[in-house]
């Protein structure tokens, strides 16, 4: 949990909206960039978000995308209301997905969003309860040098 | 995987892909000066999101909105829609507030990027195993960096 709140601001995002869907992510990105935080920070982030966004689009009822900076890190909190996953250990294998027709014809559903959300976060969680909904809650460190830097 | 391209090359402005694929430019006309050095096609946007680098132009049978907030999340730096497909006017108004030059190519996606290729640029894409470090080193370069 982070000590201390430098900037928190939360949004609603609808299931089934994939007319509005990554308009979040985008938000998001545009709020960081102006907050002075590093493209390195934001591309990672906004990647994770984006998958997290779409994945609430493709297979919740309704949720919210909450994130918070703070001095050391960047958390996002994306918590829905939905089916839920049965099996997380399943749905974090790459390439499992449970898409539609429809997501895949949008360019989504190839089970690729949890893997990479992962991947692109220094810190990462999930809860999900089927029939009740799913929360992800990852954060980018705004401290802990890059991989590359160390070696 | 090093897949060596045809031609040495150190890159197309964006306007010699227009004139190469013979493309209408959907937006971005005053961003022709871009330089293209690197490709990444495919239709499944996770896997760019998973893959590309930031700065490739994307190629793409995709011209829903998703396919613009990918490129933006992603930081690239132009879309190339084939087989002559173009936006509807929802995703073209929010392509107005982007900074994302989007061409359109006739070409099927096969031969856009055979094309492209033959002209010397190269894949942009991270290798599956290497996905995370590279990105995160990618990203160290790009213009705002710190």
């Amino acid at each position: 949990m982070q000590d201390e709140v430098l900037y928190r601001e939360s949004f609603p995002i609808l299931g089934n909206d994939y007319e509005h869907g990554g308009e979040v992510a985008t938000k998001v990105k545009s709020i960081l960039k102006e907050l002075g935080i590093s493209s390195t920070i934001i591309r990672r982030l906004s990647i994770a978000n984006f998958e997290a966004e779409m994945n609430l689009v493709m297979y919740a009822d309704e949720g919210r995308l909450e994130f918070t900076v703070g001095p050391r890190e960047i958390e996002v909190i994306v918590a829905d209301r939905g089916k839920g996953i049965p099996d997380i250990e399943q749905a974090m294998q790459e390439g499992y997905s449970t898409a539609t027709a429809e997501m895949r014809a949008r360019g989504f559903g190839a089970g690729m969003g949890l893997p990479n959300i992962k991947r692109n976060a220094d810190r990462f969680d999930i809860t999900s309860t089927p029939g009740i909904g799913t929360t992800l809650r990852y954060a980018v460190s705004l401290t802990m040098p890059a991989a590359s830097e160390t070696q | 995987m090093d897949i060596a391209p045809l031609a040495k090359s150190a890159g197309m402005k964006l306007d010699e892909v227009r004139a190469l694929l013979n493309c209408d430019v959907i937006c971005g006309s005053n961003r022709l000066d871009s330089d293209i050095t690197e490709c990444f096609a495919a239709d499944m946007m996770s896997d760019v999101l998973a893959f590309c680098k930031p700065r490739a132009m994307l190629i793409t049978g995709l011209t829903g909105v998703q396919s613009i907030h990918t490129a933006d999340v992603a930081e690239l730096t132009a879309i190339l829609f084939v087989l002559n497909k173009k936006p509807v006017q929802q995703v073209l108004d929010i392509l107005q507030a982007k900074q994302i030059p989007v061409l359109s190519t006739p070409y099927t996606m096969f031969e856009a990027c055979g094309l492209l290729y033959g002209k010397g640029l190269k894949g942009g894409y991270h290798e599956r195993d290497k996905v995370a470090e590279e990105s995160r080193k990618e990203t160290m370069e790009l213009p705002g960096s710190k």
